[in-house]
Order: structure tokens, then C-alpha cells, then sequence
């Protein structure tokens, strides 16, 4: 049925009809509403069959749901930012144990300094954790993804992190076709455990493990998601068959048969891309773009087809490897192996700052004449930089950072007046 | 595609607003985008939030910079934001206001762009009246309404009622109907 929500309604009752069976949540903006939802639902009784468990942190949400899940029960949770840092320790353990979690983040910049805005620092800081990530473009694909997840973290018995832009999907108001319960029943065949914690049956979970065989263990793991790389695509063929429409998949490619410059880029500012690539295409410029949704595992093979023909590469990257660059990048790069082709990296987006359509036109503008740096950091007043560069080189007692550009940019410029 | 920014402080329901005009207009079939300008909400502060109605699905996600419409639902913010940035030259301003446009203040505006659509509703006074509490947002939509032609009063007050519990929705209606009545009886004459 079509609605027109907020994502994180749509997620938390697309999460409903999942049927979970324990829900442990600990409130972080942006995720916050999603929880808020679910709570609703259980408390309600809309969503039958489920415990819902506030917890005292998110080191707790996930400790409990990595107990729920090892006992057979189809877990759930969700965190942003330091939320995500604060379990991260339960995030290996989960991934490491092969427990099918499924985790919602609504994504967010990691402090300090303290930022509550979107981008993709978080999800980023797990992403050798051993989870696979998937990001959402679109807060459609936001639902479709999660009952996809759950299909895939069971097959598999890994878990999956659903990552969606916070605040811009998660507080974003648009239409989603809500699917019905019988639709996603028979989508999701129930839950079948590879491991239960069982008292009638006892085995260990999470024994101790030599060097004799970690590296074992670690590579099946590996392994795993490897065959993720298979899986991801058939599960979302199946979608579309049973709900009429394309979600999830490995990346998607839009107006790239001819193009010669290609801009590739996770989750929602696909969308502002497209509408950037389609203005540029209707001046004739040959450009395309590729977003991908599996981040983990990586679909090497796939970028590699999707941009290999290509002369030149803009990876825009709401994340910033600090004193490397780029994280997409890298992954873009290693597919294109053996492939002479220019790659430029772009960093946007950080904290919140706007990606605009027309900071986004000039810059693959720049980029079609090849006059672009080898990472480029969109949108940044180099003014502040510069002066704050000066003051730190003529003042040994500079102060903190942070406090200093704000104090540059004055207080209407810096919202805190 | 039609941008409208709406413009107030915190506490006022401008992200409600929106929201409910994003449904107003998905309940006419067309697809729609409403979203806050994110920030660290406190009562009293400027706050945005933005709504796009399209008959194709809108992909775009950068705020509303070039807005068709503005409604402003506190005019003390007129002189202390760029409340008019990007607005089209030949746009739509709904002020809350219970004085008349003269007395805003707004001529240099009207100079710089004399095909801007100004009008003034006293919205809060409706809303105090109606909803017993100064929540201007759903006369104003439904002014916007009567003013533009966007959509339609039966969408906004669906909406309201899709939004709010009974006992909240009928005192906005109520105040949703005698704002769209002043509002069209103003378009008419200007």
C-alpha cells in the first residue's frame, strides 16, 4: 500500500513485518524514531511474538540481541555515530560468531568534534568488522532492504548492517509502497538457526581459539561473504519478483552505457547525482553514475563492469580516511586493476554540509577537463583553513581547533547564536 | 517541481507543516518530500524545513534553495534571517501576520522583485482562537492552499486528520477552513 511517512516509520514497520522476535534499543538521533516505532508497535500489540528490551547503552542492545540471536530468536537493533563506537567491541563478536543480527544505522559523523549530522564516518569505522553493510538510497529501498537483510543474514548466518543517510532518509517524509504481511511471510522463510544455545542440547558458542585455528575460522568468514557477493543479487531478483519492483542488489548504474566520466557514490546523494548527471547529459556531456549498496562484501567484479570502459572515475565520499583520503576509493581503485583510467576522490557531505546540485555540477565539470586534485574536499572554505593554518603557526598556545573556526565564522554563520 | 521553505522557531510546527503538506499532495496522487532542516532543535530558534511536490518521484536531497513559495510563520523573523534567499522572482510569501503588509517592512523586497505574491494571514490569532494554543501551521497551509492552488483545502484537512488525534485534528480544521476562506477572498481581490 502506498504511504507517505517518515523513513524511519517505514522502517520500523517494514521491521514489524519481519517478525522479529527480540528488539533491543537504546535511543540515538537519528535512529531514535525507529526504535520509538518499533516500541509503539510491540506495546500496541501490532507486532505479536516480539520482546522489546530497553537497555542501559548500546554496548547492552547489542550484547542482548547477540544472547537473542544465539538462543534462535530473529534479533534486531539499530545506532548511529558513537552509538555504533560504544558496541563495538559486541560488533566484531557478532560478526565473529556468525550470529544473523540485523542493524539498523541511521548514519551520522563521529565526534569529536560533536556533530549530529549525517555522513558516513560510522558504519565506516565497522566496515572490516566482518558484518556486511548495505546502504539505502532511497528510504523505498530502506524498507525493501531490511527484509531482505534478514533473508540474507539467516541464509548466510551473518549478520547485516542496513546503513541509511540519518536525517535525510531517516527524517525525510516521502512515499514508500508498504508491503503486506503475506507478501513478506513468504519472502522470509522462518528463521532456522545453524547454532542454538539450547539447555536440552548444550554446546559452547565463542570458544577460545589458538593459532592453530583463527586463521580458519577468520577465513570462513571470509568465505561467507564472498558468497554474499552471490546471494545479494539473487535475493533481490527474487524481490522484484514477488514485489514488482528493484531494490538492493550489488550497485546500479545509471546512464553509464557511453559515459565517460563516472561518479560512484553510497546511499542517498545518489539521487541528487542523477539529477546532476541528467542536466550535464542534456548538454551533451557523457557522464553516468554508479551507486552502490553492498559495500561489504565489496562487488569488485561488478564495479569493475560497471566502470572499467570509462575514462575517468569521481568517487564522492561522505567519509574521510584522515591522512589517506578516501575509503570508497579504494575499493573503486582495486577493481580497476590493470585498467589506466583517472581516478579522482572527493570528500562531501562531512558533518552535514550540504551536497548541493550545484556544487556537484562544477565539480564534474572540473573533473571532465581533468583539472581536479587527486582528493578534493568539496565545498571547503579555504579561507577559515588558511587562516586558522597562520594562527596555529604563529601562536603556540593556539587553543582547540574547532573553537577557533567557529569563532571565525562568527555566531550566526555557525548557528549557535 | 514546486519547492516551498517554510520558515519559523522551534515549537511552532514547521515540520509538521511540511509533513502535512507532503501528504496533502500524495493524497492528490502526486509525490512528494518534506524534511527539517536538521540542527540541534531548541524552542524559540529559527527553524526551516522544506517540502517538493512533483508528479515524478524526487530524487533530489539538497535543501530547498530556489523556493517557489515561502511561508513564514513568525514575522520577527523577517529582519532577522535571509528568509528571501533564492525565493523565484515570481513567487509565493505567506506571512503570519496580524498587521498589514505595509507595515512589514517589505518594500525593498517588493522593489527587487515586484512579481513576488505577497499576502499576510493572521494565523496565530486563528489558531489561539480555534486550538486554544499560538500554532499557526495549518491555517497557513491551508491559506497556501486557497492562495496557490497547490492543493486542495479536501487534501489539507485529510491530511490534518491523518496527522493529529481527533482532538487536535477538528480545532485545526476548523481554523484550517476560516483561514482558506480569508485566503481565497484575498487572492480574489489581489
Amino acid at each position: 500500500m502506498l504511504r507517505q511517512i517518515e523513513g524511519s516509520r517505514a522502517v520500523a514497520e517494514a521491521i514489524a513485518l519481519a517478525r522479529p522476535e527480540v528488539i533491543c534499543a537504546y535511543p540515538i538521533t537519528p535512529q531514535t524514531h525507529i526504535v520509538e516505532g518499533l516500541s509503539e508497535l510491540v506495546k500496541a500489540g501490532e507486532l505479536r511474538g516480539c520482546e522489546f528490551i530497553n537497555v542501559e547503552s548500546e554496548f547492552a542492545a547489542l550484547s542482548v540481541a547477540i544472547g537473542a540471536s544465539a538462543a534462535g530468536a530473529r534479533s534486531y537493533t539499530a545506532t548511529s555515530s558513537q552509538g555504533l563506537l560504544f558496541m563495538a567491541e559486541a560488533v566484531y563478536n557478532a560478526a565473529g560468531l556468525g550470529l544473523p543480527i540485523v542493524m539498523t544505522i541511521g548514519n551520522r559523523a563521529i565526534g569529536a568534534p560533536i556533530n549530529i549530522w549525517n555522513d558516513h564516518s560510522d558504519s565506516m569505522s565497522m566496515r572490516d568488522s566482518g558484518w556486511i553493510q548495505l546502504h539505502a538510497e532511497t528510504n523505498q529501498e530502506a524498507l525493501d532492504l531490511h527484509i531482505q537483510a534478514f533473508r540474507l543474514a539467516e541464509t548466510l548466518s551473518m549478520p547485516v548492517m542496513v546503513c541509511m543517510d540519518g536525517f535525510i532518509l531517516t527524517h525525510a517524509v516521502e512515499r514508500v509502497d508498504m508491503p503486506t504481511q503475506v507478501e513478506v511471510d513468504s519472502y522470509l522463510i522462518p528463521f532456522e538457526p545453524r547454532q542454538v544455545l539450547d539447555p536440552a542440547e548444550p554446546v559452547s558458542m565463542g570458544a577460545m581459539v589458538g593459532p592453530e585455528a583463527f586463521m580458519e575460522v577468520r577465513y570462513l568468514a571470509h568465505h561467507k561473504q564472498m558468497q554474499a557477493l552471490e546471494l545479494i543479487p539473487q535475493l533481490a531478483e527474487e524481490f522484484e519478483l514477488r514485489f514488482g519492483r528493484k531494490s538492493g542488489g550489488l550497485l546500479r548504474s545509471y546512464r553509464c552505457e557511453d559515459a565517460e566520466t563516472i561518479v560512484v557514490a553510497l546511499g542517498s546523494v545518489n539521487g541528487t547525482v542523477q539529477e546532476v548527471v541528467d542536466a550535464m547529459r542534456a548538454q551533451g556531456v557523457r557522464i553516468g553514475s554508479v551507486a552502490i549498496t553492498a559495500f561489504r562484501p565489496f562487488p569488485l567484479d561488478a564495479v569493475r563492469a560497471a566502470i572499467g570502459h570509462a575514462k575517468r572515475v569521481v568517487v564522492l565520499e561522505k567519509s574521510l580516511a584522515v591522512g589517506l583520503g578516501g575509503i570508497l576509493s579504494d575499493g573503486v581503485r582495486k577493481s580497476l586493476s590493470g585498467i589506466q583510467l583517472k581516478g579522482y576522490t572527493v570528500i562531501a557531505g562531512l558533518g552535514g554540509r550540504n551536497i548541493t546540485r550545484a556544487s556537484l555540477h562544477k565539480l564534474f565539470e572540473a573533473a571532465g577537463r581533468d583539472e581536479l586534485e587527486a582528493v578534493t574536499f568539496l565545498d571547503l572554505n579555504t579561507s577559515v583553513v588558511e587562516r586558522e593554518l597562520v594562527r596555529e603557526r604563529l601562536q603556540r598556545r593556539s587553543g582547540p581547533t574547532a573553537e577557533s573556526v567557529l569563532r571565525q565564522l562568527g555566531t550566526v554563520a555557525s548557528g549557535i547564536g | 517541481m514546486l519547492q516551498v521553505r517554510i520558515h519559523g522557531r522551534g515549537g511552532q510546527g514547521v515540520v509538521s507543516g511540511a509533513e502535512v503538506l507532503a501528504v496533502a499532495a500524495f493524497l492528490e496522487g502526486r509525490h512528494a518530500q518534506a524534511f527539517p532542516s536538521f540542527g540541534s532543535e531548541r524552542m524559540g530558534a529559527p527553524v526551516m524545513a522544506f517540502c517538493r511536490i512533483d508528479d515524478r518521484a524526487i530524487r533530489l536531497r539538497e535543501p530547498v534553495m530556489e523556493p517557489d513559495a515561502l511561508i513564514i510563520q513568525d514575522a520577527t523573523l523577517l529582519h532577522q534571517v535571509d528568509l528571501f534567499q533564492g525565493l523565484s522572482r515570481s513567487g509565493t510569501v505567506l506571512v503570519n501576520s496580524s498587521r498589514p503588509l505595509e507595515d512589514l517592512g517589505l518594500s525593498t523586497l517588493l522593489e527587487r522583485t515586484p512579481d513576488v505574491r505577497l499576502f499576510a494571514l493572521s494565523a496565530t490569532e486563528l489558531a489561539v482562537r480555534h486550538v486554544g494554543r499560538p500554532v499557526p501551521n495549518m491555517p497557513l497551509l491551508a491559506a497556501f492552499a486557497a492562495l496557490t492552488g497547490v492543493i486542495g483545502l479536501d487534501s489539507v484537512i485529510a491530511a490534518i486528520r491523518d496527522k493529529f488525534p481527533a482532538r487536535l485534528a477538528e480545532p485545526n480544521v476548523a481554523a484550517a477552513c476560516e483561514a482558506f476562506d480569508i485566503a481565497r477572498k484575498e487572492a480574489s481581490h489581489a
